[in-house]
């Protein structure tokens, strides 16, 4: 089981994680990234810059 | 082949990607964070190719660039990237291919700038030069309208908000298109349909199948080709006197536009990469 950092609500995980994978906490609705793979470790996604995009 | 997958946050796009490249017995992926990467100008990663696809405009450019001086092929190129990412490198591309575009003026103050839009007429759009996703379009209907928004960016943005990009305001009558170009082939197309004047999905355009006809596949290639080509979202107007080149995209998101187009385009990009290496 994996834990938001914000909720604390249980977050589901896909069966093929990658690091930097962007996730939504269904709880509450907060962008999370898979900083790391082992231990699964989560953290919230950085905020979109201005040069984000295509 | 070793492919470099360039990335900063992976989205669904990146993990459909990743997953493909996975099911290659003949490929394998090398992950580059460009949150960790540090360049020496001289070192070559360990790669036969890398595969773009940082969120980073900025930062996939100057990788783009910096791995290529070290002799490393990229998808999509450097000047690709350049061209893509700026709509004032775009506008001059495309028009030095004879790509059919919506009018546009580019203007270096905020007077000129008026003076440009009083020109083209209203409504008239403002657009960052640098810049996706619909973020920080103006479409200004009136004087006052333009008058308080080139204000608001001369004033309140960063330096390059002051270098301003005017385009004609085409009605699209509630849609444009999305063309999706591999090489040398247009793959699928979208449509992309909003009550709002913005139509893209990332800000609510619902996409549905588009038919690739010969005409969309040729401007779509046309458009490409100005840019360097590689694998490349060609947005575009239908208008009465034909296609009209909006934008060219070269991280291209197609999460939304697999399903509906019935192509796998994930494929298609990680098939076309061996054809990419020298």
């Amino acid at each position: 089981m994996h834990e938001c950092p914000v909720c604390e609500a249980e977050v589901t995980i896909s069966a093929d994680p990658v690091e930097g994978e962007l996730l939504e906490c269904e709880e509450c609705g907060i962008e999370l990234e898979i900083l790391a793979l082992d231990p699964i470790t989560l953290g919230e996604a950085p905020d979109a810059e201005e040069d984000w995009g295509e | 082949m070793r492919v470099g997958f360039l990335h900063s946050l992976i989205r669904r796009d990146e993990k459909l990607l990743i997953a493909e490249l996975r099911r290659r017995r003949d490929m394998e992926i090398v992950f580059l964070d460009d949150r960790r990467l540090v360049f020496d100008l001289e070192t070559r990663p360990p790669v036969d190719l890398v595969l773009e696809r940082s969120i980073n405009h900025s930062r996939a450019m100057h990788a783009l660039r910096l791995f290529e001086g070290v002799g490393t092929a990229c998808v999509n190129a450097y000047e690709v990237a350049r061209r893509c990412g700026d709509k004032i490198l775009t506008a001059a591309s495309l028009r030095d291919h004879g790509v059919p575009q919506p009018e546009v003026r580019i203007a270096f103050t905020p007077e000129s700038a008026l003076a440009a839009v009083e020109e083209l007429g209203y409504p008239a759009v403002l657009k960052p030069a640098v810049g996706s996703w619909g973020r920080l379009l103006s479409r200004v209907n009136d004087r006052d309208a333009a008058e308080t928004v080139l204000e608001h960016k001369a004033i309140l943005g960063s330096y390059h908000h002051s270098i301003f990009f005017v385009q004609q305001y085409v009605e699209k009558r509630g849609r444009d298109i999305r063309a999706f170009v591999v090489g040398d082939e247009c793959v699928a197309a979208i449509y992309r349909t909003s009550d709002h004047w913005i139509t893209n999905t990332a800000r609510g355009g619902r996409a549905s199948n588009c038919p690739v006809t010969p005409d969309l596949a040729g401007i779509s290639l046309r458009a490409a080709q100005a840019m360097g080509g590689g694998v490349l979202a060609v947005d575009l107007f239908e208008t009465g006197g034909g296609f009209l080149v909006n934008e060219v995209n070269y991280t291209m998101e197609f999460r939304n536009s697999i399903d509906v187009t019935g192509v796998n385009i994930p494929e298609r990009i990680v098939s076309y990469l061996r054809r990419a290496v020298p």
